[in-house]
């Protein structure tokens, strides 16, 4: 029975064979040549050099000369150190009586160029608290926060910053550098995109260059070049509805500018937000402590819901005058970070005392709101005296304490430039005046900014001294630039 | 699961004893990574499947609305905008990690010592939040810090420098290193570090992870080679990724796939173009926090001067843990510091305070000073804690007329050969060299976990475990942190408390028999 079976099925192919058309047999031919030549044939890889015998690869090994690992660097490079007794190139900073006057290259001068807006640095109380946490915790921390490295002055700090700036929760990390650079790759990834200001500071760039995202600049300021951009996307968010579903945008600006002093214009940019459907994070370091009635910064300022920026960042090290960062905002945001900001989870927590002396900090700020205005009349007072100098513009807000001094024309080259300015610096330096020039790495910035002097406001000057300093700066100017 | 790469470790006889102090040609007999039999591996998936389909269905039931979603809920303004995460990327964060939450972030209210106090937490809606209760746990062990060499202290008389530091200078600074935040105290620390690491010149930062991440891309950048271990720590990675610099990975301590990937990019060149490669950088850690093990320095050495490659020796665990003065894994291997063309390190570890260095040639820190994006953008490290580094690394060098730094560094190199000899005596697997003050114990099992770290605290004890995503899916572990401050009678009464969890909760895998050596002296 099975035979006569198998014997049937071997003859229904038979006919099927007879019948089939010609060209239909050719082809199942041809494919069944290909696939036993397919079988048979030898697999190569790309990537290897067979080639070469072990003798030639020997020489190909011996013969290869790396580059140094670092290329030379001019021996007056303004930042390395020289011998004491010839001209020292970096100024070493030394045997403080206070921050307000400072020892530079050992000659007292008044400092118009640490970040010390309201003058904590200084401060009877916040340095008592911070030795009595000395006291309590040591210095270090041991560890991340995830593993016994959270004391309760952290939390009690995420508090109060959360409380001050009224948002619903706040996360510190351990450098300011990190703050945003962390946070901006915890929630934008590759595919996403991110809006930002051709002028955000180095931090920003190296956010969204760890993050993988499209990133396009809109042009300093202008809100018209970013709606623009944000238009453009529309359209090419309807080609492709279903990706556009998926792929998170974002606006990053900062409140104050430390490369340029400005303002950014936050209520078009909320207006922008809603309509276009991006999410904003505000870098808030210039103008925390510094803007709003309260200092709460530029959100206070504009008097904008701080709820409709979803994330606002700022480090510690300006107004504060302690170490870290902080970013705050709703919940919702703010958790994801504790698992995926990587200066969070991978590095070690604020050492206790500074977090004590930040919480110091933050209730002298709270008990005497007349700080803000204090500094605020100070920024103006410095920015008229600095006016019209010949051969100097004032870059920056009347309001901004970090200001930018440019040459009206440039030479042509940075260098010169940085040259020019360098002897203006050094001159206000001899007559007691400590000035900087602002520092860029002119090979990693997306859009250097030009060579400037950089004029910080705080507190602690007297208008005695901040009418001497412009004075200073305008005998040099008048000096130097013939 | 790993091949079994355990060495001829537990048959050493005592006259090996005799000439042995860690050079080359023993050490690698000090290493284990041995296997756990084959049931555990069919269990820990077993485990994670079960909570896995626990997770689907609760999913299921919080979409349907039977269950109260506790998570944190997008603004009503902003529900029509693109969701800011994706569900399926905290599958993980909702169902498995929720769970055990409770052992991680656990806060602390007293000095990171040998014994700290932690504050009490309980949860009313299991592990969704939190609330302090106010009381507090004292004279808890503590077995999950870094404290190596005990400088998480809080002795008036050693913190007065520190003190005076704070009321001379203040808690910041300010400013950046080139502008003006180069303090007197800066150059002060940087000529000890120097000193300490007997490199040409070192250079000081405010973050340990920024030193990697703000650094490596200053000396590579595109059209280098970086060949990176396996299991290298987040900040080298990041690091490498922002120079732009191509990445290679060679399996973790694995000489021969180093050496492959050597030859094959010199003699292959770059992708494509096939021209010649820039630099090479190799970049390997002095201890591996998660594994224990220690780099094969000598050999990686030997390779990089064949090649003319160069050497990035991240020593964020072993500076100071190491070595017969504290001079990590140059001196315990007995190498030349300037072997080493990149010798990084931080602070947090074995000094107690925060940041981290850079050291080698002048030239090579000449340009760091100049070209570091930390130098130029980022706030000088705080005089306080600069001063603070100044005196445990002059403690431990000796400068300030004291043993005490050299009686640490030999009382953590004994605590460590006495804890793990007395882990692997107890039946439990341990990875890592013997000289790592950083021990993993194997759980492997995730239930097993929170379970572990739970009753570990209840007898008073603080222990650190981690599971995936910092290590493989099934091997879970918990890692103690050996360190100088402990006592032979806080470490018998850890060792005490896991000889019981071990047989309660099932933990003794270990399979070898001779497991018995002496100390080295």
């Amino acid at each position: 029975k099975m035979a006569s079976g198998q014997q049937w099925v071997l003859v229904e192919m038979v006919q099927a064979f007879y019948e089939a058309p010609a060209y239909h047999l050719i082809l199942e031919g041809i494919l069944i040549l290909w696939i036993i030549r397919l079988l048979f044939s030898k697999t190569y890889k790309l990537q290897e050099r067979s080639d070469l015998t072990e003798k030639e690869k020997e020489e190909l090994i011996e013969e290869w000369q790396p580059e140094p690992l670092v290329p030379p660097v001019s021996k007056d490079h303004p930042s390395l150190n020289y011998d004491p007794n010839t001209k020292l190139n970096l100024s070493i900073v030394c045997g403080l009586p206070t921050s307000h006057k400072i020892v530079v290259n050992g000659k007292e001068c008044i400092n118009f160029a640490s970040f010390n807006f309201l003058g904590l640095l200084d401060n009877e109380r916040v340095k008592k608290r911070a030795l009595s946490s000395l006291k309590k915790y040591g210095v270090g921390t041991c560890g991340p926060r995830g593993f016994y490295g959270t004391f309760d002055v952290h939390l009690e700090l995420e508090d109060r910053l959360a409380k001050f700036m009224r948002t619903e929760e706040a996360i510190i990390y351990s450098y300011g550098f990190a703050t945003i650079a962390s946070a901006i790759p915890a929630y934008s990834k590759r595919g996403d995109i991110v809006f930002v200001d051709e002028a955000a500071c180095f931090a920003i760039q190296k956010g969204l260059q760890a993050s993988r995202s499209f990133i396009k600049y809109f042009k300093h300021n202008d809100m018209e070049d970013l709606e623009r951009l944000l238009k453009d996307q529309e359209v090419e968010d309807q080609k492709n509805p279903r990706k556009a579903r998926v792929i998170r945008r974002f606006i990053v600006v900062e409140g104050l500018y430390i490369n340029t002093g400005d303002i950014c214009p936050l209520p078009e940019l909320v207006k922008l937000k809603y309509r276009y459907k991006v999410r904003i994070f505000l870098e808030e370091s210039l103008s925390f402590g510094v803007l709003g009635d309260h200092g709460r910064g530029v959100t206070e300022h504009f008097g904008v819901n701080i709820d409709d920026i979803d994330l606002i960042s700022a480090n510690m090290e300006n107004a504060l005058a302690s170490i870290g960062g902080f970013c705050c905002g709703r919940s919702f945001v703010i958790d994801h970070q504790r698992l995926s900001g990587q200066g969070y989870c991978f590095s070690a927590s604020l050492p206790p005392m500074l977090a004590a002396a930040a919480i110091e900090a933050l209730n002298i700020m709270e008990e005497d709101p007349e700080i803000f205005t204090i500094l605020r009349e100070k920024c103006s007072c410095v920015h008229r005296a600095l006016q019209g100098i010949p051969g100097l513009k004032v870059v920056g807000e009347s309001f901004t304490p970090a200001l930018h001094l440019q040459l009206e024309t440039s030479t042509g080259s940075r260098d010169s430039d940085m040259k020019t300015l360098r002897t203006i610096v050094e001159y206000c330096m001899n007559r007691r005046v400590a000035l900087t020039q602002a520092r860029y790495l002119d090979k990693e910035e997306k859009f250097l900014p030009p060579p400037t002097i950089r004029v910080v406001v705080t507190v602690e000057q007297t208008d005695e001294e901040i009418n001497m300093a412009a004075s200073l700066i305008r005998e040099a100017a008048l000096a130097i630039l013939k | 699961m790993r091949d079994i790469r355990l060495r001829s470790l537990f048959c050493r006889t005592t006259e090996e004893n005799g000439k042995s102090n860690g050079v080359a040609h023993s050490w690698s007999k000090r290493e284990s990574f041995e296997q756990a039999p084959m049931y555990v591996a069919v269990l820990t998936y077993l485990g994670f499947g079960i909570v896995t389909l626990f997770g689907y269905f609760r999913d299921f039931l919080r979409a349907v609305g039977l269950e109260k979603c506790h998570l944190a809920q997008e603004r009503d303004e902003q529900k029509d905008f693109v969701p800011l995460y994706q569900d399926f990327e905290n599958f993980y964060t909702r169902n498995l990690y929720m769970r055990v939450r409770d052992n991680w972030n656990r806060p602390i209210c007293s000095l990171p010592g040998p014994e700290f106090d932690l504050m009490e937490r309980v949860s009313d809606d299991y592990n969704w939040t939190f609330r302090l209760t106010g009381r507090t746990i004292h004279n808890v062990i503590n077995m999950g810090s870094y404290n190596y060499l005990g400088f998480a202290e809080n002795n008036e008389k050693f913190l007065q420098p520190v003190a005076n530091a704070t009321k001379e200078y203040g808690i910041g600074v300010c400013s950046t290193r080139q502008e003006m935040g180069n303090l007197d105290i800066h150059q002060e620390l940087e000529e000890l570090v120097a000193s300490f690491l007997g490199a040409e010149s070192a250079m000081t930062f405010g973050m340990g992870f920024a030193t990697n991440s703000m650094n490596i891309p200053a000396l590579v950048s595109r059209g280098c080679l970086i060949l990176s271990d396996e299991l290298n720590h987040t900040s080298l990675i990041l690091g490498a990724r922002l120079s732009g610099a191509t990445i290679r990975v060679f399996k973790h301590n694995n000489m021969q796939s180093l050496e492959k990937l050597l030859k094959e990019a010199i003699m292959g060149g770059q992708p494509r173009t096939h021209r010649p490669w820039r630099k090479i950088l190799i970049v390997v850690e002095g201890i591996y926090s998660m594994e224990g093990s220690i780099v094969r320095l000598p050999e990686i050495v030997a390779l990089k001067k064949k090649y003319k490659a160069y050497l990035y020796l991240d020593e964020a665990h072993s500076i100071g843990a190491v070595g017969a003065t504290g001079r990590g894994v140059t001196q315990l291997f007995g190498l030349d510091p300037s072997d080493v063309d990149v010798l990084m390190g931080t602070f947090t570890k074995s000094f107690g305070a925060a940041g981290g260095y850079i050291a080698g040639k002048k030239e090579l820190v000449d340009y760091l000073r100049a070209h570091s994006h930390s130098a130029a953008y980022a706030t000088a490290m705080s005089p306080p804690v600069a001063r603070q580094i100044i005196r445990a690394m002059k403690c431990i060098m000796g400068l300030d007329g004291l043993t005490v730094g050299i009686q640490r560094v030999r009382q953590l190199a004994e605590n460590t050969r006495y804890f793990r000899r007395r882990l692997q005596e107890l039946g439990f697997i341990i990875y890592g060299s013997q000289d790592s003050p950083v021990v993993p114990l194997l759980l492997y099992m995730p239930g097993k976990v929170g379970a572990f770290s739970r009753a570990m605290l209840e007898r008073k004890i603080g222990v650190v475990v981690v599971g995936f995503p910092a290590t493989p899916i099934t091997e879970a572990r918990a890692r103690f942190c050996v360190s100088s401050a402990h006592t032979r009678d806080m470490l018998d009464k850890v060792l005490c408390s896991l000889d019981e969890l071990g047989d309660y909760l099932g933990l003794k895998f270990s399979r070898r028999k001779c497991t018995q050596f002496e100390l080295d002296s």
